[in-house]
């Protein structure tokens, strides 16, 4: 009888189960899709981050000083290097799917004609391999703000980039020749990037290598990593820490331990974080993570109070079908049970159907806003259900209550 | 004629709006409570959503410059430069001088020594991690890597520049994984009573929108013309990139809330008109014309519309308020520009609501409402 009665319920007042079903749906919807961006964002808008290039530099372990004025070395040569070898093994650190790219440097003084110039060995888009993995990485990646007028040269040529400025002077243009150290090279384009390179002249890292006398050199390395926001766990000194903490510390993206897993790979090496890129991202991160969260508490308790107002109104409509009932005889608890299995019903239907269009609606924003779906965890089905439940059974119950309370004389009346 | 009938019924008009919501003030303040809800989330939006954009982008001046103007090759600022750009970035950003010299160690290291106005570099860099900033004359603030080299045991040292020789202690020494480790940091008066040397460098952090930067560029590049004005891009385009993304990922959030609370306004009013068809039957039944009907329900409507926008306006403004000191430590300034297109876009909503399903009604007729089928 009480299943009966529940799906006679459903079945004949389709206008309004619908409705309140509707509410439900649109509510569990904009919870999931709202949920999946506010866990989601922080990965997206790190990977934005990228665009403001390395956030670490990996640098010989000596204690050599850089004497270094805009675009002029002064540093006599010589010293300690990193060796090009190494390069593929940061593929294989703890955090290697963090690494978007790392561009190794090597800068050798010239004389074009017969001024001093700084030339920049580098990798501009260099397929390595480590293990039986292939990847791309260079300053293409790297650097997304460098653009050049012409091609980028193949990392294999002996063709360079003219910093915009040094072209200007030389009158040098992309197709034409340039010449150093009495050796004339073909210029594939002119680079501009708003700092120093706009000086430089950019080479393929063999090319600065055999110009330095120097095989296999690399003066530095510039990682791009996608970070966690540094804390004050961050900042501790791994030594100092327990080991369980140690674990906990070496297994987190910081940019600090990022670096310490790079100067464990790398012989010889000293890493750290450009600070300039690196806290500058975790604060902008950590604010637009925190405005989302927020946003999405404010979306939860938005559509929590729409789908309560809307389940008290359609309940309330109800009171003279609640009359009826008692007025055959319905104890309190059996017209209760009645009312919020149906309740319970309506929010398991609205709230599977609302998290299936909710994924759906993450996936679409994630691809028109980052251009790569925002996943949904299954994880949160069941909470967004439960949220679902809690919600319609919130807003019923007041209705309920009062209705299951009323003289049936009154609510058959429509005196109520 | 229409007219004719109405007048005389204007205060019968009144008293059925006032009378209907007082007595079923319950289903009423449901509904009225369904538009405040829907109104605060507009609000909220829409002042977040205007203020968010200003709000990060002083998070992105954090970056550090955004426009370098750098002198001639191997030339410097006079005094006059320096003042025509401070004059032009004035009060809408930061201007950081920067000279740089090639300076040896008693030892003979080179080591480059930067001279500048400490106060506006730690304002320009608020990345650098600093131990402790130079107070007093000949203090100078080192690098780490500068520091193992020329002051292992944080003593005085002493610095030589085309044969002047400068005496200087260590305030504090300071990291940035960049240039700045393997260098020197001097205020401009001693560095320039020392060297002889002008500024080369200006940095500059400016704020604003990206129109706002790119006119100060175009004007720098006229008031300068011998120097190379730059924008930093690292800087500039990785801020427009993500301003842009977090800006339409506000938009979607804020439509999706906003449709939600309307679709239940509309669910909520819905329901409320469906419940009173008795109503309507018997002032139908008696001799109320449908136009009577509509305008006594959009009347209705429109009241609590304006009572729920206020309200929710007034709600909205809070939590916006609240979201940015929570998360920006400064509150979102109310604006009460939002007001116009929450009230318009409540008034509507309600009247969809309410007009819709009333027309649905009007095809039935009131003796079978009134029979209860």
């Amino acid at each position: 009888m009480f299943v009966r009665l529940v799906y006679e319920s459903v079945r004949r007042q389709t206008r309004r189960k619908l409705l309140m079903a509707t509410a439900v749906t649109l509510g569990a919807a904009v919870a999931t899709a709202m949920i999946a961006i506010a866990t989601d964002i922080g990965d997206k808008i790190s990977h934005e981050l990228r665009a403001y290039g390395a956030n670490l530099v990996v640098t010989p372990a000596d204690d050599s000083l850089d004497v270094q004025i805009g675009s002029v070395d002064l540093k006599p040569r010589g010293g300690a290097y990193l060796s090009e070898a190494d390069l593929p093994k940061i593929k294989g650190i703890f955090w290697r799917n963090n690494i978007t790219g790392f561009t190794p440097e090597l800068s050798v003084n010239v004389k074009v004609g017969s001024a001093d110039a700084t030339l920049v060995g580098t990798y501009f888009a260099k397929t390595l391999k480590y293990g039986n993995q292939e990847f791309t990485t260079g300053a293409r990646k790297t650097f997304p703000w460098w653009k050049v007028n012409g091609a980028w040269p193949a990392d294999d040529s002996n063709q360079l980039l003219v910093g915009e400025r040094l072209a200007a002077e030389g009158g040098t243009k992309s197709g034409g020749k340039i010449q150093i150290n009495e050796t004339a090279y073909p210029v594939a384009g002119i680079v501009s990037s708003g700092s120093s390179e706009d000086e430089e002249i950019i080479a393929p890292l063999s090319v600065a290598q055999k110009l330095a006398g120097q095989p296999g050199a690399v003066g530095k390395l510039f990682v791009s990593a996608v970070t966690k926001p540094e804390d004050a766990f961050a900042r501790r000194n791994p030594d100092s820490l327990t080991p369980a903490d140690r674990d906990r510390w070496y297994c987190s993206p910081y940019p600090q331990s990022i670096a310490f897993q790079l100067q464990e790979v790398i012989p010889n090496s000293h890493a750290e974080q450009i600070r300039q890129v690196a806290q500058n991202e975790g604060n902008v991160l950590s604010r637009i993570e925190g405005l989302m969260l927020l946003i999405t508490l404010a979306a939860l308790f938005t559509s929590g109070l729409a789908v309560s107002a809307a389940m008290a109104t359609a309940m309330f409509e109800r009171r003279q079908e609640i009359g009826l009932m008692k007025a055959l005889g319905a104890g309190q608890f059996a017209l209760s049970a009645i009312f919020i299995t149906e309740s319970v019903l309506l929010a398991c239907v609205g709230g599977l159907v609302g998290f299936a269009g909710g994924a759906l609606l993450a996936r679409k924003l994630g691809q028109t806003i980052f251009g790569s779906a925002i996943a949904v965890e299954p994880v949160l089905l069941p909470l967004i259900l439960a949220i679902a439940i809690l919600v319609t059974f919130a807003g019923s119950a007041t209705a309920i209550r009062r209705a299951v309370k009323y003289d049936p004389v009154h609510a058959l009346k429509g005196e109520a | 004629m229409n007219t004719r009938r109405r007048s005389p019924g204007t205060p019968m008009f009144l008293r059925m709006l006032a009378r209907a919501a007082f007595l079923r003030k319950r289903t009423a303040l449901s509904a009225l409570f369904a538009i405040i809800v829907a109104a605060a989330a507009s609000t909220a939006m829409l002042n977040l959503f205007v203020d968010v954009q200003s709000k990060l982008r002083k998070e992105f001046r954090g970056f550090g410059a955004n426009i370098v103007v750098e002198a001639k090759k191997g030339g410097s600022f006079a005094p006059d430069d320096l003042n025509r750009i401070n004059s032009a970035v004035a009060t809408h950003g930061v201007a950081v001088p920067f000279a740089y010299a090639v300076a040896h160690t008693t030892r003979g290291q080179a080591i480059v020594v930067a001279g500048t106005d400490l106060e506006l570099a730690r304002k320009l860099n608020p990345w650098w991690d600093v131990s402790s900033w130079p107070q007093g004359p000949a203090q100078a603030l080192v690098g780490v890597r500068a520091a193992k080299i020329i002051a292992p045991d944080g003593g005085p040292f002493a610095l030589t520049y085309q044969g002047r020789t400068i005496h200087l202690s260590s305030a504090g020494t300071v990291r940035t994984g960049a240039g700045e480790d393997s260098r020197l940091y001097l205020s401009l008066q001693d560095f320039q009573s020392w060297t002889g040397l002008q500024p080369s460098v200006v940095e500059i952090a400016a704020y604003g929108s990206v129109a706002e930067v790119t006119s100060l560029l175009s004007r720098l590049q006229h008031d300068l013309p011998g120097a190379g004005v730059n924008a930093v891009r690292q800087v500039t385009e990785g801020e427009a990139s993500i301003l842009g993304k977090t800006r339409s990922t506000l938009l979607w959030s804020a439509l999706l809330i906003v449709c939600t609370a309307a679709l239940c306004v509309l669910a909520t009013l819905t329901g409320w008109i469906f419940d009173r068809r008795r109503d309507f039957a018997i002032m139908k039944a008696i001799g109320g014309s449908d136009w009577l009907i509509a305008a006594f329900v959009a009347g209705e409507a429109a009241v609590l519309a304006c009572a729920g926008a206020l309200l929710g306006f007034v709600a909205g403004t809070g939590i916006a308020a609240w979201i940015g000191r929570v998360n920006f430590h400064a509150p979102v300034a109310p604006r009460l520009d939002a007001l116009p297109p929450v009230l318009i876009g409540c008034v509507l909503v309600t009247l969809i609501a309410t007009l819709l399903p009333l027309r649905l009604l009007r095809h039935i007729q009131p003796a079978m409402i009134l029979k209860g089928e």
